[in-house]
């Protein structure tokens, strides 16, 4: 697959990447660690060039300050959690940030526990943490908070979102759920089959922009099943699985996978908290 | 007699070790370009590396004996320049062995290698550091289990050998005879019960060997 693209990110943002698995994101992150080289263009970073075809430029991955978040974490499992820091360290002198960081990230009792005892949370922080001890430019997160449990997911987000105006860094954000998206960036690029085919802030680009009093989702489509004569789809709304009867004419062009948007008009809906000791009791 | 028995030992754990040793820096920088190259050249690097495998030993002896040897332009050379014969030697015997054991050392660390996610190899040049100092600081303290199976299957498989230091070394007591070949020599000799004691002593040797890298093996893949 031919990828290519053109974006750029405002002053010390964050984005977000939106994409099918395959569509080209995580290559996209690599070719800017430097992981992977392109064919041709240009990677800048302010002022700093960092690949450039015409003139032979290619930095070294090593040479890069960039932050690496990776989907599986990889943390080094032969070295405990302060080591791993302390790895990544470019200065030795500057141990004091380690703890810094340690602090910042709420890792600070778990410095001398090894990778495998921690819980996937604590695992992801701990790689968040490491990719700071470097002091980046640029913050790539692939899918960071993907294999969370909705708590954690929730906590790490606004982890995440202080850290990254804490420390004023650029962002790039991979991520398949909608609401980490609306909540962590002010831009998404949606990609597919390694083109940019939409771009914008996230309600333009999830709901077209338009504002309404209507109730609407985004969710993903699961499985169409014919039953008798109408159609039961199921839809996979964040971590909730919905069924909804469908017209022949509305699931004409639908197959499990695709993004879809369930609006819902005249209805009234009832809201309730959830009693979390026995969340179905009504 | 106790003599030749001890010194026939001493020369054959004295191989092992001075091979495996060999066999540990020249394994490790050789499975870490097998495991990560990208070369068009990576199937017939291997095919030779693993060539001892399946050769006989004889064939191999034969060639190192052909190509070592004082009347070959290579053997001359080496012996004029630095003084060393290398075969019929102990020197040659080190060189015979390392060549034959190369894949039971190479194989496993490459194995190992492979083993380890991509990740964490790309982690460590995201964080700045060379390969070099990946290499020591993640790549091979993650390899350990590995390196273990390499260190032992080398020192045991030369222990073992035959063929080929028959070919290169002959039978020269203090120099060249080990206790493989001095089995042989003793039940030509018709002399059974030193040919058992050196069975024997070379069974309960590698047996205890084996059993307690097992037992270092499992507690590393407990503690990991």
């Amino acid at each position: 697959m031919e990828l290519k693209l053109k974006l750029e990110i405002e002053d010390k943002g964050m984005i977000s990447l939106f994409g099918k698995s395959g569509a080209g994101k995580t290559t996209l992150l690599r070719i800017i660690a430097g992981l992977i080289n392109p064919d041709e263009g240009i990677i800048r970073l302010d002022e700093e060039v960092w690949f450039d075809s015409k003139k032979k430029i290619c930095l070294a991955p090593q040479k890069r300050k960039v932050g690496f978040v990776f989907q599986d974490y990889a943390l080094f499992p032969n070295m405990s959690v302060q080591k791993n820091l302390l790895f990544s360290l470019e200065n030795k002198r500057e141990k004091s940030r380690v703890e810094r960081v340690l602090e910042m990230t709420g890792l600070s009792e778990l410095k001398d526990r090894m990778p495998s005892s921690l819980s996937g949370g604590q695992q992801q922080r701990v790689a968040l943490a490491r990719a700071l001890v470097r002091n980046p430019k640029i913050l790539l997160l692939d899918e960071p908070l993907s294999s969370l449990d909705i708590e954690m997911r929730l906590a790490l987000q606004d982890e995440i979102l202080s850290l990254h105006d804490k420390l004023g860094l650029y962002t790039v954000l991979v991520s398949h759920d909608h609401a980490e998206i609306f909540k962590l960036s002010r831009e998404v690029f949606v990609i597919e089959d390694g083109r940019i085919i939409n771009a914008g802030s996230p309600s333009k680009v999830f709901w077209g922009g338009r504002i309404s009093g209507k109730f609407k989702f985004l969710g993903e489509a699961v499985e169409i099943v014919q039953d008798g004569v109408i159609n039961i789809l199921s839809i996979r709304i964040g971590n909730n699985l919905v069924k909804v009867v469908a017209t022949d004419e509305e699931i004409e062009n639908i197959k499990p996978g695709d993004q879809l948007m369930i609006i819902s008009q005249a209805l009234n809906p009832i809201i309730k908290k959830v009693d979390l000791k026995n969340p179905y009791a009504s | 007699m106790q003599d030749s028995f001890y010194l026939t030992f001493y020369l054959t754990f004295k191989l092992a070790l001075i091979t495996t040793f060999i066999l540990l820096i020249i394994g490790v920088p050789v499975a870490y370009y097998l495991a990560y190259t990208r070369a068009r050249l990576k199937p017939v690097l291997e095919t030779i590396v693993s060539m001892p495998l399946v050769l006989p030993p004889s064939v191999l002896g034969f060639y190192l004996l052909v190509t070592f040897g004082a009347e070959s332009f290579l053997g001359g050379f080496i012996i004029q320049t630095f003084g060393v014969r290398l075969v019929f030697s102990f020197e040659g015997l080190v060189l015979g062995s390392v060549i034959f054991s190369l894949p039971f050392m190479v194989q496993p660390i490459q194995a190992g290698f492979e083993k380890i996610p991509e990740s964490l190899h790309e982690a460590a040049l995201t964080l700045g550091k060379s390969k070099f100092r990946t290499l020591f600081m993640v790549l091979l303290p993650n390899t350990k289990p590995s390196l273990i199976t390499g260190v032992v299957l080398a020192f045991a498989h030369t222990i073992g050998e035959f063929g080929v230091v028959l070919m290169i070394g002959g039978n020269i007591p203090g120099v060249t005879r080990v206790a493989s070949i001095a089995i042989y020599d003793e039940i030509e000799a018709l002399n059974y019960g030193l040919a058992n004691q050196y069975a024997l002593s070379l069974f309960a040797i590698t047996f205890l060997i084996l059993l307690l890298v097992y037992i270092i093996n499992r507690r590393f893949i407990k503690g990991s």
